[in-house]
């Protein structure tokens, strides 16, 4: 049956949907919009009832749900030939999947074993046409899923197409698209698919699940003061704690600040690492790297601190300091307690 | 006893190190102006397999598919205490997407035969897609684990390893074969060995040889340089249409530079009003405060 449609793979772990699905059934939703077409969920999970509600709310017109034991916790082989199961007999035209650690170990796995296409971590998504010229001929397409990404590094972004196969697939940044306002009124059809798992393909065993809370959330603050290399030492980065814990904000960090040792690499912000956009991002002894401004560019208001005037990062500033972040930032705080009184 | 370890490497331009001059005017880049580097979680990958070779035995070969200057990061394999090494370079392979890399990958694995682990990067610094290890175990019918930080156990049949996820860390049990990919995390690569360095710094790829001349493969009868083998895709049985460009999928409609949205951008007066002036403006607005 071939539905068109435009899908997300929800990922869930003990039960409970990842952020990015939510993110994607927004960008699903419209992506369907324009292609005329519904916005499709997989579920895949021991017992799925108590998320359908949330997923209609979010924006799926359909779930596709399989249960089963064996599909309690995420194993690359059982969840592949699931959802190629269900993909080859539905046929949606799109499927997105969150670029999480498990995400990019599956979707890999289907688009080869289904022979298309797939684009990593990418950053926005968009309908538009394309043109391909092969000796001398010009092949049209309509309504192609442009998959648009940063590539090398970060330092340039890339549009990449699959447009003779189907479907089309990418893996998408968390933190990147905006979830969709809940509507609770949403309710939509769900299919359930009798998952067909051969014994076979039980080859992981997953012996012990350690939950690590991330030291930091740098997704759901709204005030980010990010460090780099001109802090200097592990030990000035308290200065960064300081001010972030003043304004209620967190500590984001540069990669060369992270790798110099200064901080763990859960603060890191930018094409590896976190990509926020909060209400206010001071940049602090941070050049300016495309890599680490292609992870924060999209904040609201950007404030840098830098020694050098010439530095890249005061190009995306709202607000440039030149000045050494050791005198400015005792400064924004002193300053900030008193007008708080 | 001894287990058969496939490694996967790739060379990668060092994206890390990029300068003005790595990008050319109409955005695209330079990849002659970059210098080329052995891919950072690649060498962890290596690292892996020879901490297992040492513990237990093992033999390594180390595979890449590049162009023929590829066979750099196989010389340093060599250096490093790989046992066999494998340069998989045709013009037919060129412009290849992960899947149809794959594709490749897989056919030479096939052609290598025995093996227990394959263990590569957990992704090469130039695409950051991470999708070339889990692919190729697909297409060899073979379990995977991914994004690996630590080779908990190994024995006769069985591994356990430590793998990092969103949700925190979680280690998983499996038969072999299987494919790793391993993080930065997992280990320090130790330093290149002096001896092995003196042995093979004259290793060469044929492909490589018009570098060099004839003579330089003849010069010395006695002591001829270690040849680093070099397939095509008929020496995998490749069917070239599911090979590099013919073979990908997904195309790149078009690449630019990161254009760089500059709001209202004003400059904060280092100074006590200066300051104060921002904050006051950051309160207004409710934006801090």
């Amino acid at each position: 049956m071939n539905t068109n449609e435009v899908w997300v793979y929800v990922e869930q772990q003990n039960g409970e949907i990842a952020d990015v699905s939510l993110e994607l059934l927004g960008k699903a939703q419209d992506l369907a919009g324009k292609l005329s077409t519904k916005c499709g969920a997989i579920l895949l999970g021991e017992k799925n009832s108590g998320n359908d509600k949330t997923l209609f709310q979010y924006g799926a017109d359909i779930i596709y749900s399989a249960e089963d034991p064996s599909l309690k916790n995420y194993t690359p082989l059982p969840y592949t030939k699931i959802v190629c199961d269900i993909i080859e007999k539905y046929k949606p035209q799109i499927v997105l999947y969150g670029a999480t650690v498990n995400g990019r170990d599956l979707a890999p796995r289907i688009a080869s074993q289904l022979k298309v296409g797939l684009t990593a971590d990418c950053t926005e998504l968009q309908i538009g046409d394309y043109e391909k010229k092969k000796k001398g001929e010009v092949k049209k397409y309509k309504d192609i899923l442009y998959q648009i990404r940063p590539a090398f590094g970060g330092n340039i972004i890339a549009t990449i197409v699959s447009p003779d196969h189907r479907p089309q697939m990418a893996t998408v940044r968390p933190g990147v698209m905006k979830i969709n306002k809940i509507d609770k009124t949403y309710s939509g059809t769900v299919i359930n698919i009798q998952p067909n798992i051969p014994q076979e393909l039980i080859v992981t065993e997953i012996i012990k699940n350690i939950q690590i809370e991330k030291t930091v959330d740098l997704n759901s603050s709204s005030i980010i003061v990010a460090g780099g290399m001109g802090v200097g030492s592990k030990e000035n980065f308290k200065i960064i704690h300081k001010l972030a814990k003043t304004l209620g904000g967190v500590v984001g960090a540069s990669r060369a600040a992270v790798d110099a040792g200064f901080i763990n690499s859960d603060h890191q912000i930018g094409q590896t690492g976190t990509t926020v956009q909060p209400k206010l991002y001071i940049a602090a002894g941070i050049s300016g790297q495309i890599q680490h401004i292609a992870g924060m560019n999209n904040s609201n208001r950007i404030i840098a601190i830098n020694t050098d005037k010439d530095a890249p990062i005061f190009q995306i500033a709202n607000y440039g300091i030149v000045g050494n972040l050791n005198e400015v930032i005792p400064k924004l705080i002193e300053t900030f307690k008193k007008l708080k009184k | 006893m001894s287990y058969n370890i496939i490694v996967l490497v790739k060379q990668v331009p060092d994206t890390k190190n990029i300068t003005v001059d790595a990008m050319k005017p109409d955005g695209t880049v330079n990849r002659s102006a970059l210098p080329t580097i052995f891919n950072p979680e690649d060498l962890n990958a290596l690292e892996e397999a020879l901490k297992i070779k040492d513990k237990y035995g093992a033999k390594i070969t180390v595979l890449t598919m590049g162009p023929p200057n590829a066979a750099d990061v196989l010389r340093q394999s060599l250096f490093l205490g790989a046992d066999n090494v494998i340069l998989l370079s045709d013009r037919k392979f060129a412009a290849a997407d992960t899947l149809a890399t794959s594709y490749a990958l897989s056919l030479a694995i096939k052609k290598i035969g025995n093996f227990d682990l394959i263990i590569g990067g957990r992704q090469a610094i130039d695409g950051d897609t991470a999708q070339v290890g889990p692919q190729t175990a697909e297409k060899l019918n073979i379990n995977q684990a991914t994004c690996v930080d630590k080779i908990v156990k190994l024995s006769d049949g069985g591994i356990t390893v430590n793998r990092t996820t969103d949700y925190g860390l979680e280690t998983i049990k499996a038969k072999l074969p299987i494919l790793l990919t391993i993080t930065a995390d997992a280990n320090i690569p130790r330093p290149p060995s002096v001896k092995k360095t003196l042995t093979y710094k004259n290793a060469i790829s044929l492909i490589e040889k018009h570098n060099y001349g004839d003579e330089y493969l003849k010069s010395d009868n006695n002591n001829k340089p270690f040849i680093i083998t070099n397939w095509d895709h008929k020496d995998i049985k490749a069917q070239t249409e599911r090979c590099g460009l013919s073979g990908s999928p997904t195309q790149v409609k078009k690449i630019e530079n990161i254009v760089l949205e500059v709001g209202e951008s004003k400059e904060i007066e280092n100074s006590d009003d200066g300051l104060r002036s921002l904050i006051v403006e950051l309160m207004s607005e409710h934006i801090i405060g």
